[in-house]
């Protein structure tokens, strides 16, 4: 690890526990990485996840660190983030917390606008239970439960960020590392809710079951299937065919929660202040 | 105007105690008959730059409440039984966290969706055991408006004081009814605020530090540089996972101890005619009322009944079925449930004294004369 980065992990928590050849490490470096060069302020940033592979990453985080309940990452840094709003709040959360249990929280928190950063580690299956499906696991793709093949339809999370009215949404890869820094800046730096899509490998769970034998060819596989959203945008569908998009899908300034609340708070005072002087 | 008679509902009277004692965020989910609480708190808090939130569900409330009590606010939540199911995992979470917040309960008939506009008590149990193992918990439960203004400073007190959540058990009778108060001055208040780490002492800060004194550590608020870490997983003092047995042990017995070794100064029970009385009413929340009411029209027919009206319900006040159990034959519990409580009065009586239960559960509050009735059958 380069020496500059070793203040922001609690370096006797190391080494994590995250298996050989897991993407999460190199999500969590790119993140790391977002804040140091946007320079934030370390005692300003509260970093809460929920269950799963990704979310024991704040264990590592030196921040404030907040390590919730399956699915409830969001709800608990919503509460967080309207409390106090000086505060960044990043969550980490993975497919399975953010797109199964905690989907609802992932819609409200995108609908409200509320400024939380979110960044999902995902690599398509349940990985600290043993590998089941998860809904980001592709139709036809293996799990411990889904032994004669996956039929669930393909999800796209991207998407169902931008429909819930998500200000600011992305995918990357843990292959293409600068870009993924880059768009974790994007999102940081961005004011109202911004989720990042950061596809993982799990060569334990996954790339087992699904004849990738190992974290290289994962990352190949990356490499080869992954298409920047510009370069795709000149090619024939048919040639998009076995591809997914990497990059940033949408921006947009709206009106922020927390900001929103701060008008409420002004306005509700003053109605309050008139009804006094009329009263009197 | 302060110290005047005023009428007040008591999910009003919640809501006002809830403010002076400075809670200053509120998370929930519409759900009769707790809805005029969060419609309160929307209206309210904005008015004293606190924060009101509608969530998306039951259980995103509690979290948000979690969450907003980790920025050092006082917070709270309020719900019925099917929101009350709901919460529980998250409310397990912030007792084994020990993040202070307060949950009410409007309790409705049930199960299920139930009789939603109808009273009950049915969730004792649930308060205690409804989150999984085993965990610290308090539990209040109000009679009237006026006591629904003061057990909710309690609540938030002894939440503070103890860094537990705090359950405050009404029923639709008493969050529903319309009754005098006479509210205190704010500043004659007990007011308790949670311990905050010494800068100078406490670095650097162990979130769970088992060394002090009162088995409660100071807790910092995020955002005040001390970095620290929440988990729910099993943790030692740093609040960092550990798996070892030793520690999983301590951990478990300071958690259960801090609220068991503090017993004596948490209860709050109130009594009539105790000294001489052969049969006893051990009652609470509204039932407390046709209870009390029913002693005195017994001692009017010379029968020699006595009354109990405990505010905390857990921990539950073993000492005082004891002192019962010492000069009166019989207790009897009204419970508007199908027997809850009285489990745990049976099993402190352990057969030294007759325990008679009236039960009911079909929405119907219990009446004095349905309790007048069984002090005259058992006398």
């Amino acid at each position: 690890m380069r020496p500059h980065l070793e203040k922001y992990f609690r370096m006797n928590k190391l080494p994590h526990i995250w298996c050989p050849g897991c993407g999460h490490g190199i999500i969590l470096g790119s993140l790391i990485r977002a804040i140091d060069n946007l320079d934030l302020d370390q005692d300003n940033i509260c970093i809460v996840s929920g269950i799963g592979c990704s979310s024991r990453a704040p264990g590592y985080m030196n921040f404030d660190t907040l390590h919730t309940t399956h699915g409830r990452a969001l709800a608990f840094a919503t509460g967080i983030k309207l409390s106090k709003p000086e505060l960044k709040v990043i969550v980490i959360t993975g497919d399975g917390d953010c797109a199964a249990i905690g989907g609802n929280h992932l819609i409200h928190a995108a609908r409200r606008n509320i400024d939380l950063t979110t960044i999902v580690f995902n690599n398509n299956i349940y990985g600290m239970t043993n590998g089941q499906y998860s809904p980001m696991t592709p139709k036809g793709a293996f799990a411990s439960t889904a032994p004669y093949g996956n039929i669930d339809r393909n999800f796209d999370l991207c998407k169902l960020a931008v429909a819930a009215g998500a200000t600011f949404v992305a995918r990357g890869t843990v292959y293409h590392t600068n870009q993924l820094i880059k768009l974790i800046e994007e999102a940081l730096m961005h004011k109202g809710f911004s989720l990042v899509d950061a596809v993982s490998i799990c060569p334990t769970y996954f790339g087992r079951k699904n004849e990738l034998s190992s974290p290289i060819e994962m990352l190949k596989w990356q490499r080869e299937h992954a298409i920047s959203v510009n370069a795709a945008e000149k090619l024939s569908p048919d040639k998009l065919k076995d591809k997914f998009l990497i990059g940033k899908f949408y921006a947009s300034q709206e009106p922020e929660y927390t900001e929103e609340y701060g008008r409420l708070i002004e306005k509700a005072q003053k109605q309050v202040l008139k009804q006094k002087k009329e009263g009197e | 105007m302060k110290n005047e008679a005023r009428l007040m509902q008591g999910n009003e009277a919640c809501v006002k105690g809830a403010l002076d004692v400075g809670m200053r965020f509120f998370a929930g989910y519409p759900i009769t008959p707790s809805t005029e609480i969060a419609e309160l708190c929307a209206e309210k808090l904005p008015l004293v730059n606190g924060k009101f939130i509608q969530m998306e569900d039951e259980i995103g409330s509690m979290a948000a409440v979690i969450g907003a009590s980790l920025t050092g606010k006082k917070a709270m939540t309020a719900t019925s039984g099917p929101g009350f199911s709901l919460k529980q995992e998250n409310i397990g979470f912030a007792s084994f966290t020990e993040i202070p917040c307060v949950i009410v309960n409007v309790q409705r008939g049930g199960p299920s969706t139930g009789l939603p506009t109808s009273p009950s008590q049915g969730d004792v149990m649930q308060a205690k055991w409804g989150t999984h193992c085993d965990h610290p918990i308090i539990a209040l439960s109000p009679s009237s408006v006026e006591e629904t203004y003061y057990t909710t400073i309690k609540a938030f007190n002894l939440s503070e004081q103890y860094r537990t959540p705090v359950i405050l058990l009404m029923d639709e009778v008493v969050g529903h009814m319309r009754e005098k108060v006479i509210l205190p001055n704010i500043e004659d208040l007990e007011i308790i605020d949670r311990k905050k780490p010494d800068p100078k002492n406490h670095k650097p800060y162990y979130p769970y530090d088992d060394s002090v004194d009162d088995s409660v550590p100071p807790l910092a608020a995020y955002g005040e540089g001390y970095r620290f870490h929440v988990s729910g997983l099993t943790h030692d003092k740093t609040g960092f996972p550990t798996t070892n047995p030793d520690i999983a042990e301590k951990l478990m017995n300071r958690l259960i101890g801090k609220i068991e070794n503090n017993k004596d100064k948490i209860l709050d029970y109130s009594t009539e005619y105790l000294n001489d009385a052969d049969v006893v009413i051990f009652s609470y929340g509204s039932t407390a009322r046709s209870a009390q009411r029913a002693v005195r029209l017994a001692r009017e027919e010379g029968i020699k009944a006595g009354w109990v009206k405990t505010v905390v319900l857990w921990p539950f006040p073993e000492k005082l079925i004891d002192e019962i159990c010492a000069k009166s034959k019989t207790i009897i519990v009204p419970e508007m449930n199908m027997g809850q409580l009285v489990l745990e009065v049976e099993r402190i009586v352990a057969g030294r004294a007759k325990v008679e239960r009236i039960n009911k559960a079909n929405g119907q509050l219990i009446t004095p004369n349905e309790i007048l009735d069984k002090i005259r059958e058992v006398k």
